[in-house]
Parts: structure tokens; sequence; C-alpha cells
């Protein structure tokens, strides 16, 4: 109970920057009344408290099964199966991931408007889940990649770097439309709930691993899953270009 | 009533989002595994709570912060707020959206719950090296810097590749000079800024510009804003590393 309070004091001083930033634009330069005070009030209380009760079962329930799973797995020695929970821990979390819905949907609209796709309902929805399920895949992936990493402790900023590169080549190539979409998707694919228990298992790992740093090689796989969704869904573009290319 | 089926539905999505994580977890332990999990008990009143307490925040967000900030952006963007006079407008114009894209992007990063988990564990593997606050105000930094530039970069229409590019040669070169160990966390914290709270703003922010300046096409110039506010992050948490680094130095050279 006194951690739960403790965890309100700290939300209630979490929340303050963006109540005085608001109020401030509201009052001084856009010199507008505050619409729906009551609303406003009800729903800070509701962010206030909400953000207490999610942080005290980040650390009663997402950070020790992280933890736990990632002992569990260094004690069986099976690094197969290691590999196929990365991998679908990150495609499950991925592809139902609302934020990233709503940029696909967009995309579809970029791509129908700029006629890379037919202009109707279908075709847009299935442009759309197809870019989904290939961001989704391409988290995976990363996760697999960065978790192979930190079994064979690879230093990370290889692996970053050589994403950096792939990731300006792509660029080169890919189509002008997609590229705005696709430098956003790598921020919206990490979400609330996968951030703690992803860090959790890699820190996790890299701790049950012997001659493994957890600061230097625990971390290290939010960066991976940010960064495979930019290179795939240019690719992906590129791909639907070519294809749609080769029937002009 | 319209509060309780906002809540009911905020609730069914993130029951829905947590379905497969829970599948997942638990369909490892019970066939891979196949040991009992420690502390049961706490874990699914820990997922309980995640659960509860996301569903609150959501929906209070949802209710209080996103309709006056994208209201905000809006008004903000309105071409009789930049150019009261009907002149053409120009850069400059834009100095309270600048100001506040950057206000906004630093004060939602401090509230957003995957960054507070991320330097929870930063501080528990640094010893307490890496302070908790420390953390947040250097990506909370980065951010404001990254959506004020995106907005910046909006306004005048410049290629985002470019801007992306050069803040890749920057993290590269921060990386070289960094000490090793803030690497892989300044890397993370890239990916954990952009999430439940700064998402819904910062795009709202980057359509209404793109709708209000002219020549701009909000469905091509509206996006970026996410990548610059993904960007910056890693390379405010190295610089900080690198300034905490030569104060240390420079302190220790001094007591000599």
């Amino acid at each position: 109970m006194n951690a739960l309070l403790k965890n309100l004091v700290s939300s209630l001083r979490d929340l303050f920057p963006i109540v005085c930033v608001i109020l401030f634009f509201q009052i001084i330069v856009l010199q507008q009344p505050m619409p729906g005070v009551f609303d406003v009030l009800l729903g800070t209380l509701f962010v206030v408290v909400g953000l207490a009760i999610f942080i005290q079962g980040l650390e009663l329930g997402l950070f020790p099964i992280g933890e736990s799973l990632a002992y569990a797995f260094a004690r069986k020695g099976s690094v197969f199966w290691l590999l196929v929970f990365a991998f679908f821990l990150g495609f499950s979390t991925t592809v139902a991931e609302p934020a990233l819905r709503a940029v696909t949907m967009e995309a579809a609209q970029v791509a129908s408007s700029g006629q890379m796709i037919s202009d109707t309902e279908t075709a847009r929805s299935a442009y759309a889940t197809g870019l989904r399920v290939t961001v989704a895949i391409s988290v995976g992936l990363a996760l697999v990649v960065g978790v192979l990493r930190i079994l064979r402790g690879w230093p990370i900023h290889w692996l970053i770097g050589g994403g950096y590169v792939l990731v300006v080549v792509v660029t080169l190539f890919a189509p002008e439309e997609i590229i705005g979409i696709a430098y956003d998707s790598g921020g919206v694919t990490t979400s609330t709930i996968t951030v703690p228990l992803v860090t959790a298992l890699g820190i996790g790992l890299a701790s049950a691993i012997k001659g493994r740093n957890p600061m230097v090689d625990g971390f290290g796989l939010i960066a991976m899953a940010s960064l495979t969704p930019m290179i795939f869904v240019m690719l992906y573009g590129i791909v639907l270009k070519l294809m749609s290319g080769g029937g002009v | 009533m319209t509060l309780l089926v906002d809540l009911w539905q905020t609730l069914r999505s993130t029951v829905v989002d947590v379905i497969p994580i829970v599948a997942i977890i638990f369909g490892f332990q019970l066939f891979v595994i196949r040991k009992r999990m420690p502390n049961l008990k706490q874990v699914l009143v820990g997922f309980l709570l995640v659960i509860c307490g996301l569903t609150l925040f959501l929906a209070g967000l949802e209710r209080a912060l996103f309709p006056i900030g994208r209201l905000m952006a809006e008004q903000l963007t309105a071409s009789e707020f930049v150019n009261p006079l009907g002149n053409t407008a120009n850069w400059q114009n834009y100095f309270w959206v600048y100001l506040f894209a950057f206000a906004i992007g630093a004060s939602t990063t401090i509230a957003e719950p995957s960054l507070i988990a991320v330097a929870i564990k930063a501080r528990q593997v640094s010893g307490g090296a890496i302070g908790v606050w420390g953390l947040r105000l250097a990506v909370a930094l980065g951010v404001a810097v990254g959506i004020s530039l995106g907005t910046w970069r909006i306004v005048m229409g410049y290629p985002l590749h470019w801007f992306i590019i050069g803040g890749y040669l920057v993290v590269i070169l921060q990386t070289a000079l960094s000490p090793k160990k803030i690497v892989p966390l300044a890397y993370d914290s890239g990916g954990v800024t952009t999430s439940t709270v700064t998402v819904p703003l910062v795009a709202a922010l980057g359509l209404g510009l793109a709708e209000t300046i002219p020549g701009r096409d909000p469905l091509l110039d509206g996006f970026g804003l996410i990548a610059f506010a993904s960007l910056f992050p890693v390379m405010s948490v190295m610089a900080y590393a690198q300034l905490s680094q030569w104060w240390a130095k420079r302190h220790s050279s001094k007591l000599e």
C-alpha cells in the first residue's frame, strides 16, 4: 500500500509538466478558454492513478517474468527454443499493436493516392495488412538477432551501424512516398507492455550467461526492434513498386 | 455513462493487446520450460495491475489530454494564428509552433511509461550510477530538440532523409567517443520514447502543419516527426554520458 502511495506521488510529478505546458499555451499564447474543464480534470486523475498502478504492476509482474524466463532458458541451454520464443514475442506483440495499425492504414492511403495500388477499400486493406505483417516479421527477426548477439557477445554498435548503412542504401531505391512512413514505423512498434518485458529479458539473459555484462550486453534489443521495421517497410514499398511497374 | 463505455472499450483493447503476450509466455512455460513459474501468484497480480493501470491511463489520456492537445496543434498551426495579417508567411511566423513542439515533446516524454520502465532497469543494472531522472531528462531533451527541428523541417519542406542520415553520422561519431557502457542504453532510448503518450500528440502536430502550409501534402510531409523523436534521444543520452565523463575527469584533475 505504501509503495502504491509513493507511485501515486511520483506519477503526479510525472504528469505535472504536461499540465503546465497545456495551461501556458491555452491561456497565455492562444488565449482560449479551457474546453470541458470537468472532463479534463477527471481524465487527468485517471492518468495519474493509471500510471501509478501500471508502474506497480511492472515491478510485480512484467520485470520478474521477463527475468525468470531468461534464467529458465539459460538453464535449459536450448538456443533454438530461445530464438523461437524471441521471434514469436516480437511478432505477436507487434502485429496487433494499435499504433502500427493506424500507421499502416495511413500508408495505404498514401499508396492509393500515389496510384501505387488501386483506389478501392479491398486493395487498401490488403496493402495495410501486408505492411503490418512485414513489420511484425521484422520485429521478430530483430529480437532473434538481438538475442543471438547477447548470447555471442557481439558489440551492439556494429549491428546498429550496419543497420544504418542498410537504411541509407535502401532509402536510395525506395519510392519517395514510403520513406516518411518507413522512418516513422521504427518508433511506433515498441509498445508500453513490450518494452519492459523485452528489456527485462535482455538484462536477465546477460546476467544469466557467464562473461556477459548486463549493462553492455543486456540493453539493445529495443534498438534492434526499432531499426529493422524501417528497412523492411521500404523493401515492401520497393517490391510492390517493382510488381506494379512490371505491368506497365 | 459514456465514461463507463469508454473505460470498457479501452479495457477490451488492452486485454486484446496483452493476450498474445500472455499466451506466448505461458505456452513456453508449459510446453518448453516445463517448470513451475516462481512467484506465479505475484506475477498474475502484476499482470492484472498492468492491464488495469494501462486502461485507466489510456482512457484518461483520451478524455483529457489528447482532445486539448490536438485542438491546440490545430489552433497553433491555423493560418489565422500564424499569420493574422495575411502576408506571405515565412518560417519565423511559426515560432510558437517550434516552442510548443519543444515543450510538448519534453513533457510527454517525462510521462512516458516505457521510458520509466527502462530508466528503472538502467538504475538497477548500473548500480545507481545512471539515475532515473538523469536518463529521463536527457531523453526528454533529445525528444524536444528532435520534434522542434522536425516541425521546422516540415515548414521548410526539406527532405526527411537528409536529416535522418545526418543524424546517423552524428550517432556513429558519438559512438566512437562515448563511454562504452552507455552505448547500448543510448540506442535503446531511441525506441522507447515514442509510445502511448507522445505519438498521438506529435502526429497531430505534424498533420496540422502539413495541412496549413501551402505546397505541403499532409500524407507525404506530415510524417517524420516520430523518426526525429526516436533519433535525437540517442544523441542526447550519449552527450549526457560524454559530459558527465568530462566533468568527472575535470573534477578529479583539479583535486590532484
